[in-house]
This record gives structure tokens, sequence and C-alpha cells, in this order.
């Protein structure tokens, strides 16, 4: 006696979450089914191995058919061949939307180093879709590489969404970021910075009228950075930015005399890493430079957050005093995300 | 002209990509109706066009607008190659036809392909402007409306119930014709979906017809079912009562009388003079003059194995077949006389209804069922005729039939009979051939009432399995005895008052024997009834119906199942035909007997919603019953089971034998328990041991039957009365009592019945949960044994019942309610079994009420009647106690105290409210007998009593607060059930009837056979659910899935289904909400729903 065939079709779907999560992590029905088994299940209902698995093949199976459309979550909003409570609804896209940061962490830096995030930027630039639609072939691909872990999409809370535009706008930037010396950073850290960026270095910052240009920086902006050179390039206004920081925080700061030392090393640092941004690949370095630039240094001199603060507040604040300096707005738009970033990227 | 169609479409979205080059599709629309077709514009390029168009309008005869559906076919337009069809959609018109149903059909549909399925949605708007002419209406049978419910519907009253319409009509089914072989799949199919569509307009039309002209404006309980006869052709055919229908006028509309679970609570009699000595249905004299006659039969043997049933089986078919048609006391002759005149008129005095206005039952006697096993073929050689003519006779039965034949059985509780007719095939030409089988079967079904001193059948069903050119029809269906009143014309006005006045006995008329107990037509127990003790009832009652809601019930309900497997040889045409005929027999037997032994261990005393399947297969027969069991209180506990060897000598044996019976007889206890059955032993002693003069009463009542034969039924003491002896004489038996304690019950926390609600609950919350599961198994190997199949077969139905409990388990407590299941046999070794039910969530806590307003009335109700009445007891208590010396006193207060005790949980756990009502009340009479006679159980009652009222308040009070968040817009509910528990229903908006077929050619493409007909029936959830909301519906009542024909070729990578389901599109309003907007009208609350539903679908 073999089963044929076995369905249950419920006039309201059934989702049993905890077979969602498990379809969602990958499992095999044969692993499924035995997870459930290890969590007890049985002993709880009093059901039969044969019964967890008759229930597990169908809610799979379920899963398989709602996999189509959510991948356009709106679809499934709209659609008629499933009814399903709202709540139960946005439960379905949340979760297959979520994802292991550690995984994405990884998958940041693998795409870059091993180019086939190509193809996604081909996707994404071809179409000119919007960000949201992006986000969801982003993952698209991610999923396709790696099956094992990411399976998730939209209409999705913010913070989700928020992370899915970072990770499109890394992707879409080719930012590196599985050098060794990045490991430390998360992708939270990531996430942060490219928020930030998002937000004041796009086309999309500048003209809200286009919206979905918010993935690639804004040219002109970059091109304009060179300008900035000449606070490290004219050694009169150097000197002048230097004395009017160690003025500022005399006293204040706990690391004052490396800070002092370093000073010229460091405004060289922070500004070259603006000029050079109108190549591509400098582009992708942009953490590699921050890092060996900026937070090393300071790194191996000890200097505790909070200096870290007050050195790159009056650093960029100090700016505004220098008679001789004419492109200040850019100097904020640039200084403004790059101090944020600093500081998140400052930790161990 | 009649009538003007008008149709705009609208807007299509989620159009599937039909032009790779550019990923998008270039739609227009066609829209046909009759032979007139109107096109839209081509849409260019686009995934979601606007087509916004024109009114397309069809000016047509009412009667094209009955049978026609409404046919939209989306395609995609190509310049240089033939258009490509994307899907169609088919709207059924007839909800627009009645004036108080639909107005427009308006909303999003899916568009349906029956090889792609579900492709995008097409939204469009109908409209019927009719021109009321009300003479043309006969022309047509515009204006009937059809329900598929089989009862009342709520917001409705009958008027005249006017009794049993049929029809059928025959056509050959396209996919054999010689065309099908150079048309494509999809072709075929449409034609086919397109047929039978037509085909049950016209069904429709002309049930319709007759509908009005018995003068009635409705058919109620419609029923209508396909025959797939392959080559021979495809019947439709279809059932249903004619009723004349009154709306309900607004405000009663609203009141709770119609509501829900507890819908004609108002119109039960709760307090009439509830003393039973003096009810006023009088002729109950002669009753006690009788003598009893029946055969003391107390040994049941039972059928053990096919090769020696000739013994036992012969005498039965004597009794059965001699005793009919007799006529019995005069009371009996009396109602007769009264209801024969208005049912005399009529053919087949049949009912397809299950739940009744309340007196309109008077009695019921038993089951009555009829099969006939034809041949399909039509009669093309003469040679044929030549073997008809040949009769055979058969050693076993004396049968001499040809190659087909009727078999009837009757059951009645614990008898069945069996009687034969020879009956040549009739095979003449369709549909007549079909009409005259089915006559011939509705006439045996009318003579065996008639056998049973019944003079109506209720709960009637019709029913086919076909397997190749063998076709067996079955009908059944419940004898019973109506009253008349609500059968004529103009008289039903008086008729509620009268009955009120009249005081019927009710709660438990309905189980009082029909026919006369000297004439019995097959032998049975009888005893007083256990309720009023004054008329007959038997021991077992099988029914067809659904439990009456007057019916005094103890303890919970569950579902009963017989499930048999036969193998049988492999043959052909009549002598396949005989073979079946042959194994019919046995077959209902052994189901009778498995019911009858499953009833007994549940320790119950009734079936309801019995259904009896038989299907026939290449190489074997199944039968599948199910029920509802119950412990009636008017009926005696049922005995134990007794098991008994034949071979007593091997002590081994015998232990193993005593091991058995032991675990027979905790089965039973742990049933009693789990069903909480209890109280009626109990009662007896309170109303047996202390009371003087029922003692007498009942001694009286026993002598007369000691004298009149030894018979010692009438014990009240409740030991191994009747109990019913198993013989185990082979392994067969054995294994047939091991079978028997393999029934698993349901875990905790689930109930399960088939009927409309389950007895002994009645507190359902709102939440429900309609589901269809299929299973199919193969079975291992050629060479089974009919054991090996039982097994298999038991396995299959229990396993799917576990898995449905598990799936479900989110929301206990629940109970799963009208469980219908369906057996097919699409194959040499494939099984198949279909189930849909509905999960209904129940309150464990909150047990008195159920609906706020009717509790709140019946609770007033109630308690004025307690206080009135138990001020009566407790003055006579208060005075009397001291007075009576009485030295079994403590002994009895325990009694008592327990007695009160167990009631008082099972209210404040189970029972539905106007049980409870009525059990006050019988309680009532309880105390005021005894009150009459002694005076001392009557304080525990009434303290049982004034425990219950507060409960029932508290529990109000909590119910007040809005119970649940509104049903989220657009949610279409569906249902097997014809209310939905927690709300109203308001209007009914049309009868759902829709047939899609379903193929594939890349079966593994779309995860094989289980993901195929997962999303086929998905998908007709969908294709319902749209069809409802369009019409401005928020459920389906009564919903069906009358068939599921699945075919699968997974060598060829194929399979196809065929899917009819039907329904009634309603709206409902939550309870809750009703409350909310008491004050505002309540069509603009549903109006507003319904667009809400619209805009977000």
């Amino acid at each position: 006696m073999t089963s044929e065939l076995d369905i249950f079709v419920g006039n309201t779907t059934l989702i049993d979450e905890d077979v969602y999560r498990l379809w969602l992590d990958g499992y095999s029905v044969t692993d499924a089914v035995a997870l459930r088994v290890r969590s007890g299940i049985l002993e709880q209902t009093g059901a039969t191995a044969a019964v967890l698995q008759s229930d597990t093949m169908d809610h799979y199976r379920t899963f398989h058919m709602l996999e189509r459309l959510l991948h356009a979550p709106p679809k499934l909003l709209h659609q008629l061949i499933f009814q399903i409570p709202p709540s139960r609804q946005a439960l379905l896209i949340e979760r297959y939307y979520a994802f292991d940061e550690a995984f994405v962490r990884e998958v940041l830096g693998k795409k870059l180093s091993k180019g086939t995030k190509k193809d996604l930027d081909d996707i994404s630039t071809k179409t000119g879709i919007t960000l949201k639609s992006c986000r969801r072939q982003v993952v698209e691909e991610m999923r396709g590489s790696l099956v094992d872990n990411i399976q998730q999409h939209f209409l999705l809370s913010d913070r989700l969404a928020r992370d899915y535009a970072a990770i499109v706008f890394f992707a879409n930037n080719r930012f590196e970021t599985g050098k060794k010396k990045l490991q430390y950073l998360s992708f939270g850290d990531f996430a942060f910075c490219a928020e930030l960026m998002i937000q004041n270095w796009t086309l999309g910052a500048v003209d809200s009228q286009m919206d979905d240009m918010d993935m690639d920086l804004d040219k002109e902006f970059l091109q304009d950075l060179k300008e900035l050179k000449v606070l490290v390039a004219d050694k009169d206004l150097l000197d002048l930015h230097k004395s009017l920081v160690c003025t500022a925080l005399r006293g204040k700061l706990g690391v004052f005399s490396e800070m002092e030392a370093n000073f010229k090393n460091l405004s060289r640092g922070l500004v070259n890493v603006a000029a050079k941004l109108t190549h591509n690949k400098d582009v992708r370095d942009l953490f590699v430079d921050l890092v060996e630039k900026f937070v090393e240094p300071c790194r191996s001199d000890h200097w505790p957050l909070s200096d870290v603060r007050f050195f790159l507040n009056q650093y960029s604040a100090s700016v505004h005093s220098l008679d001789g300096f004419r492109h200040q707005a850019l100097w904020d738009r640039y200084m403004g995300t790059l101090r944020g970033c600093l500081l998140r990227l400052y930790h161990d | 002209m009649p009538g003007k169609l008008k149709v705009k479409i609208v807007a299509g979205r989620h159009l599937p990509v039909m032009d790779r080059a550019s990923d998008l599709t270039d739609a227009f629309v066609e829209v046909k109706f009759g032979n007139t077709t109107f096109k839209t514009d081509v849409y260019l390029k686009s995934l979601n066009p606007q087509w916004n168009s024109e009114w397309f309008k069809f000016e047509v005869d009412d009667e094209d607008l009955q049978d026609e559906p409404l046919q939209i076919t989306v395609l995609d337009h190509d310049t240089y190659s033939a258009n490509d069809a994307i899907g169609k959609v088919y709207i059924d018109i007839d909800p627009l036809l009645y004036s108080e149903a639909a107005t427009v059909i308006s909303g999003w549909f899916p568009i349906y392909d029956t090889i792609h399925g579900i492709r995008g949605e097409i939204n469009v708007v109908v409209k019927v402007d009719l021109f009321n002419d009300l003479n043309r209406f006969r022309q047509s049978s515009c204006g009937v409306k059809f329900f598929c419910t089989t009862s009342i519907p709520k917001c409705y009253r009958a008027v005249i119930i006017h009794g049993f319409v049929e029809e059928l009509v025959v056509n050959e089914d396209p996919e054999y014709q010689w065309i099908d072989r150079i048309r494509t799949p999809r072709a075929s199919n449409e034609a086919r979906q397109r047929l039978i569509s037509l085909m049950s307009g016209e069904l429709q039309r002309k049930i319709g017809l007759k509908v009005l002209e018995m003068r009635g404006n409705a058919v109620v309980g419609y029923l209508q079912c396909f025959d797939l006869e392959g080559e021979s052709g495809l019947v439709v055919r279809a059932i249903g009562t004619a009723c004349t229908l009154d709306k309900l006028s607004s405000p009663a509309a609203f009141l709770p009388a119609c509501n829900s679970p507890s819908k004609e609570m108002k119109e039960i009699p709760f307090n009439e003079d509830p003393n039973p000595n003096t009810h006023s249905s009088g002729p109950s004299t002669p009753l006690k003059n009788q003598t009893y006659s029946f055969s003391p039969s107390k040994s049941y043997s039972r059928q053990s194995s096919s090769s020696d049933t000739d013994l036992s089986l012969t005498p039965k078919t004597g009794m059965g077949s001699g005793s009919a048609g007799k006529e019995g006391g005069p009371f009996k002759a009396l109602l007769r006389q009264q209801t024969q005149s208005a049912l005399e008129q009529r053919e087949f005095p049949f009912f397809t209804l299950t739940a009744f206005p309340p007196g309109f039952l008077v009695h019921v006697g038993g089951v009555v069922s009829a099969r006939s096993v034809k041949l399909l073929d039509r009669i093309h050689n003469p040679a044929f005729v030549g073997i008809m003519g040949n009769t055979r006779s058969y050693k076993l039965l004396d049968w001499n039939s040809f190659n087909s034949g009727v078999q009837d059985v009757s059951f009645d509780g614990k008898f069945i009979f069996f009687k034969r007719l020879a009956v040549g095939m009739l095979l003449s030409d369709e549909p007549e051939t079909r009409d005259a089988w089915w006559a011939e079967i509705r006439q045996e079904i009318k003579s065996h009432a008639k056998a049973l001193g019944c003079h109506a059948v209720v709960g009637y069903s019709e029913s086919t399995s076909i397997c190749e050119e063998v076709c067996i029809l079955s009908a059944s269906g419940t004898a019973a005895v109506l009253n008349p009143r609500f059968l004529q014309d103009g008289t039903v006005e008086g008729c509620l008052e009268q009955r009120l006045e009249e005081n019927l006995p009710t709660r438990c008329g309905f189980c009082h024997i029909p026919y006369d107990e000297l004439n019995m037509p097959f032998p049975a127990h009888l005893t007083y009834c256990y309720n009023c003790r004054k008329q007959k009832v038997p021991d077992v009652l099988f029914t067809t119906i659904d439990l009456p809601t007057d019916a005094t019930v103890i303890g919970k309900g569950c579902l009963i199942q017989a499930r048999l497997c036969r193998l049988k040889k492999k043959a052909q045409a009549e002598a396949n035909a005989t073979a079946i005929s042959n194994l019919l027999p046995f077959m209902e037997y052994e189901v009778h007997t498995q019911l009858m032994n499953k009833l007994k261990l549940k320790g119950m005393n009734a079936l309801f919603g019995l259904r009896i399947q038989i299907t026939v297969g290449e190489n074997m027969l199944m039968g599948l019953a199910s029920a509802t069991g119950v412990y009636l209180a008017a009926l005696p506990t049922p005995g134990g089971i007794q098991i008994a060897g034949k071979t007593p000598n091997d002590g081994s044996y015998e232990q193993h034998i005593s091991h058995m019976q032991k675990k027979i007889n905790d089965t039973i206890a742990k049933n009693k328990e789990l069903y909480e059955i209890n109280p009626p032993e109990i009662s007896e002693e309170i109303i047996g041991s202390p009371i003087p003069e029922p003692r007498q009463r009942s001694r009286l009542l026993r002598s007369q039957s000691e004298s009149s034969d030894e018979v010692t039924e009438l014990d009240l003491s409740h030991g191994k009365k009747d109990a019913f002896v198993l013989e185990i004489d082979d392994t067969d038996a054995m294994e047939d009592v091991h079978s028997l304690l393999t029934d698993v019950p349901p875990p905790s926390g689930f109930y399960s019945c088939n009927t409309e609600i389950m007895p002994g609950i009645n507190n359902w919350t709102s939440e429900i949960q309609m589901f269809t599961s299929v299973r199919v198994i193969r079975l291992s190997s050629l060479n089974l044994t009919n054991q090996a199949l039982n097994k298999n077969f038991n396995d299959l139905c229990e396993n799917l019942l576990k898995s449905l409990y598990f799936k479900l388990r989110s929301m206990i407590p629940c109970c799963l309610c009208h469980v219908n299941f369906t057996v097919s046999l699409p194959e040499d070794e494939l099984i198949q079994v279909t189930v849909t039910a509905v999960a209904i969530t129940f309150d464990k806590n909150q047990a008195l009420q159920t609906t706020k307003t009717p509790v709140e009335k019946s609770l007033q109700r109630a308690s004025t009647d307690n206080e009135e009445l138990l001020q009566f007891p407790l003055e006579l208590c208060s005075d009397s106690l001291p007075s009576h010396p009485f030295p079994p006193a403590k002994e009895h207060l325990e009694s008592a105290s327990s007695n009160s005790g167990i009631p008082a949980a099972q209210r404040a756990t189970s029972v539905d409210y106007s049980s409870f009502a009525d059990r006050c009340s019988s309680w009532i009479e309880l105390i005021k007998l005894k009150a009459q006679t002694i005076r001392r159980g009557s304080i525990k009652t009434t303290m049982t009593v004034e425990k219950a009222s507060p409960v029932g308040d508290g529990n109000f009070r909590n119910r007040s607060a809005p119970p649940c968040a509104n049903s989220t817009v657009g949610v279409v509910k569906m249902t097997p059930l014809s209310f939905i528990p927690g709300a109203k229903i308001t209007k009914y908006l049309g009868i759902i009837n829709m047939f899609f077929i379903r193929e594939t050619t890349s079966l593994r493409e779309e995860g094989g056979v289980s993901g195929f007909l997962h999303a086929f029936i998905a998908e007709v959830f969908a294709m319902v659910r749209a069809h409802v909301a369009a019409l401005g519906g928020n459920a389906v009542v009564s919903y069906i899935m009358k068939q599921c024909v699945f075919m699968e070729n997974p060598n060829k990578n194929q399979a196809q289904c065929l899917i009819n389901v039907s329904g009634d599109a309603v709206v409902f309003v939550r309870e809750s909400d009703l409350e909310v907007v008491s004050s505002q009208q309540p069509t603009t609350n549903c109006q507003s729903s319904c667009t809400e539903g619209e805009v977000t679908t």
C-alpha cells in the first residue's frame, strides 16, 4: 500500500510557521520531518511519523506554489488562489525576505571578489527598475548562487527594506568588502554606511525626482571632490587647518599629541580618498582606503572613540574658517557622510 | 423579448506573457451568449489591460437566460497566426433572474484554462433587465429559487412543503464523440464544460417548471449530479424538494430566532404543560392493551463469511417481504388517514430535506434504501435480448434475476431484510431508460417506507457508481410520518399556533415507532419511550436526516464509519452485473453489522446522517458508511457487546475470548466517558428506586411484558440486557473484532460528526475552516485477500482522519462537522478517498451561550420558568422533607447530587442552548412529577437549575465584548453547513453550481499528481469564491464537492481531473457587527461589506 496522492486544501490556506521556517532554511522534506520529530511534536499531538511526513509534504507543496507569488509580493496580495489573512501574508513575506546577517556579509565580499555580481549589475542597470524590484533581483541572484542560506523578499518592514537597499547599493558600486582588513566589519556597519551614502552621495539625494537613481553615486559630485585636494596640496591651507583643529581640541583630547603628530597624514588620507573617487576602481576600494588611511592609524595610537568623534567634528568644522577654501558645501557633503561612516567603522 | 443581458469588460490583470519576444500580451476579449458574440478592442502590450468596453447587449429569451452560461474568452491577438486563447470564464447568470437575489454580477474572475489552470483575472460587470411580464414566467421558470441547503433556508419561512421534484437530461459526452480524435484536449474539455453548463441550466429550468406546476416558488435541498457513463453518454440528474417560501420581513429576519445554530429556537415549545402524563396526543391507551409479539432474537448471529450466508438470510427475506403494508393500531391509522390525503396525489412522497421546521416530523421509522445494478449498454444487438430472456435462478436466495435487478435493504435499528425483485432491464433509449431506472428504485423506496408504516421518506438522496458499463444506482432515505399541515395549502398560518397549542411530544415523538408492533416488518426489541413512557420506541434508530433540534441527546455524538471491501472477479457485461448483484446484499449486511457494533462500542443508540456508499471497481466493491452516533434520551441504554466462542473446549481460546471481552468492555466504558454518556442510568434510579409510584409503574410494565412474553427487555436495570453477541467462529470474525477495536478516537479537543452540527456542542465560535483532502493509495499486490484489502482501506481512512486532526490542531477545541467521505476506484489497484468537511472551533469554557439575544431570551424564559416551577417543589420540599422518614435518604441524596452534578457539568461544557432549555423543562417535568408523588430529589435538582443560570449569565456578559476582530475584507467563507457560526445570513444570492475540467500533459513539471490536484482544488475554491464575491456575497453555505474524478497516466506524464461543486452564495453579517449597527438598516451594512470586498479582491 503506497500513497500515490495525498493532499489537503483549505479554504483558508494553512500556514505552519515552523514548517515555513524549515522550508526557508532549505531543509529537504526528509530533514524537515526529522527535525520536527526531534522537536517533540509527535508526543505533544500523538501523531505518527507518517502523519508528520504527509503534513510536511503538504506544507512544502503549498510553499512551493506560494513562492512564485512571493517573488512579487504585490501579486500575493491580489491573487485569488490562496485565501490568506493579511497578517499571515505579511508574515510570509517578511520571513521570506529576512536574511542572515552573517551570510549577507559573506556574500557582499565574495560576490565582489568573484565578480559574479556583474550579472546583477547588468540586470539592475539594464532594466532600469526601481530600487524595490532591484532588491528582489539581488536576492534572486544571491539565492541562485547560494542555495542554502538566503531565501527571502518584499513589502518588507522598514528595516529590512533598508538593509536590502544597502545590499543593492554595495553590489551596484562593487565596493570591496572582502579584504582581510575589512573582515572585522559587520553587515550592519556596511549597511549603515550605505544608507548614509545613499542619502547624501547619490543622484537621488540631490534630485528627489530621480528616485530610482539611488543606486549610483553622483558622478558630478565625485568629480568635484577633486577640488578638495587643495586642502592638502596647499601647504598653507593644511597648516592653517591643522592649527585651527589643534587650537580647538587642545586639552580636550586624550590623544592630543598623537593627533597633532598625525594630523597631516590623516588629513591627507581623507582628502586623497575623496580625490580618488572619480575612478571606479577607487570607489570600490573606498572602505579599504578608509580603514587603511584613517581607522588603522588611529587605532594603532589607541584613540578612544570619543576622541575620534571630537577630532572629526572639529576637523570638518574648522574648514569653514579657512578663508581660502571655496568648496564648503562640497566639503560638508563629503565629510558629513564620511564622518558618520568613519565613526561607525571605528571599532575593533 | 423578455430579457436584455448587458455585459461590460472592464480590465484584466496578471495576464500571462503570450509574446515571448516582448514579454507582453496583446489581449482582447470575446463575450458570447447563445449564438451572439461581441469583441473588445485589442489592448496592446500589457499584462494588465484596461479595456473599459462599452456595454455589450444581448437580447434573449428568458429560456435562454436560464439555460445558457455567459462565456467570456480572453485571447492574445496575433496578426499573422491564429489568436491564442488565454482562458475562459463561464458565468451563470441565473442568480440575476430572481427578484430578491443579486442585481449585478461585478468583480474579478479568474481566467481559467483547462490546460494551464488560472491565468490572471478579468474584471466583468453583468446585468440583466428582465421585462417583468409575470405571464412570461410560465414559459420559462425564471423566479424559482434554488437552494442546495437541505433545510428551510434561514430568513425564509416555509408556507408549504410541496414535495419531490426530479428531472434528468441526457446527452452524448463530447469526450467520446468521433470529433474528439481530431481536436485538441483543450477544445474537448471546453466542449464538455460548456455542455454540462448548458445541461445544468436546462435541468434547472425544467425542475423550475415542475415547481411552478406544483405552485411552489422554490426548490430546497437541490442536488444535481453527473453520471459520466462514458460511451453511452452523459446524464445530468437532479432532485429536490419543492416549497413555497416566504421571505421573513426584515424585522423578523433580524429576530434571533432564525439565527444560526439555534435556529428554530423560538418555535420550540419550552414549557407548555410539561407533565408527560397529561399530554394530549393521547391515543396511547391501545398500547397498553396490546401484547408483544416480537421474536426475542437476543443472540444476533453474525455473518462470518460469504460461504454459508444463505442460511441466515433466507428467513429474514421472508420476514421482510411478508408484512408490508398492513395497517396497525387505530392511532397509526388515524395519522395515516390525515396525511395520506396530502401525500396520495404525489407519486413519490419524498423530501430531500434533512432538517425540518419543528412539528413537521412526527415519527421516524428507519432507513430505507434500494440499489439496482444496471448495464449501461444501449441495446444495439438483438442477441442481447435473448440473453435477457434467459432466466437464471440462484440457489442462494432464489433470485431469478437477469443481469440486473433491484435489491432492497431496509434498516431499522437492528434488523435488516432483503427483498429481491426480479426486474428485467428496460433497455429502451435514453432518457426514458434512466428515468425508468430511477422510477423503479423510487417505487421500491416508497414500498419500503410503507412497510415501516410510514407514508413519506425524508433525507432522501440518490447516487450512482459507474465502472465501465456497469452502474449501481442507489437511493436511500428515512421512512417517516409527517405532520400533514405543512403539506397542504393555506393551513400553515394557523398551523404553527395550532401546533403550539396542540402540545405534541416533540422531544421524543420522532423516536416513537410508526409501525404497529403487532405487525412489525421485522423483529425488533421495543420498549416504552424513556422520555414520555407512553409510546414504544425501538432499541436502536438509524436515520439519514440531521438530528432534530428538539431531540434530547445525552452526551456528545461522534462520527461512526463502517468500511468494507470485497474482491470480485473481473468480468464482462452481464456476468459482471450478476456478480455485483450477488455481492451487494452481503456488503449491505456487513456494513450494517459493522455500524451496529461500532455504535454499541460507543455506548450510543442512534445514528443520524447515515450515508452508505457502495462503489464498484474493476475487481472489487467498496462500501463506506458514515453516520453520526448519538445517545438519544428517549431510547433505551444499549447493551454491551458479548463475545462468544464456538469452540469452548480450548482453554487458551477461552482465555483469549475473555481477554477480548474485557478489552471491549473497557472500550465501551472509555467511550462513555469520552462522549459524556452517563445520566440515563442515574435518572433511572431516581425515578425507579426510591419513588414508590413510578416504581410501581415500571414494575407494572415489567410484569406486563413478562406475562405477555418471556421478554425481559423492560427490566430497567442496565446490566446485560439485550447484549449484543458476537460469535467468533473463525478467523474472519476474529479479525472483525480486532478491527472494531482499532478505530482510534480523535485526539482530545477534537470531535467529529457528519451531520450539520455536533450533537451536544453548540457554543460555536466564529472560526471555521472548510477543507478538501484527497488520498489515493495503490494496493501493493494483485492477489489481495479481502482481509488485507479491508485493512488497507481501514488504514487509509483512519490515517486520513489522523492527518486532519493533526493539521487542524491549532483550532482545538474544535469539531469537524459534515465530514463527507467519498470513495472511488479510478483504476484496478487504486483507491481514492475524498473528504470535505468543515472544522469549527467552539468554546470549551463558555458553555451556555451561543448567540446573544436568543440566549438572553431563552435564559429569561428558562429562568422565569424555573422560578415559577421551582417555587412549587421548593415549598413542597420544605414542608415535606421532615415528614418523610425515608431509609435510603442518604444514598438517595448522593445519587441525586451526583445526578445533578453531572448534567450541570455537562451544561457547562457542551449542551446546546435549546437542548438545555429543553432539558431544563424536562427536568422541571421530573421535578413536578416527583413533587406530586414524593418530594425529595427535587431539592438537588433546583440547585442544578440555580447553578446553571448564573453561569450562563456570566458568560453572557463576557460575550458581549466583541468576540473577535471583524473578518477581513474580501474573505469569502465556504462551509458545507447551512449556517455560519456566530453570524446571520441576511440574503441568499443564488445557487453556485460549477463544473471544471483540468488536464495536464506535464504532470511531473507540475509537481506530480499531488501538485496537480492540489493546485486544481485550490483553483476551484478560488473560482467559487470569486463568483460569490462578484455576486456581492461573502460566503458559500451548503457547499458540496459532488464529484472529483481523477485520472492519471504517469507514463505519458498526463493527468485529468473533473470537479463539480455546488452551494448557496449568501451574504452574512457577524452577530457582533449586528449589535453595533443594530440601529442601522441591515442592507446598508451588508452593502458596505460587499463593496469593501470588491475593493480588496
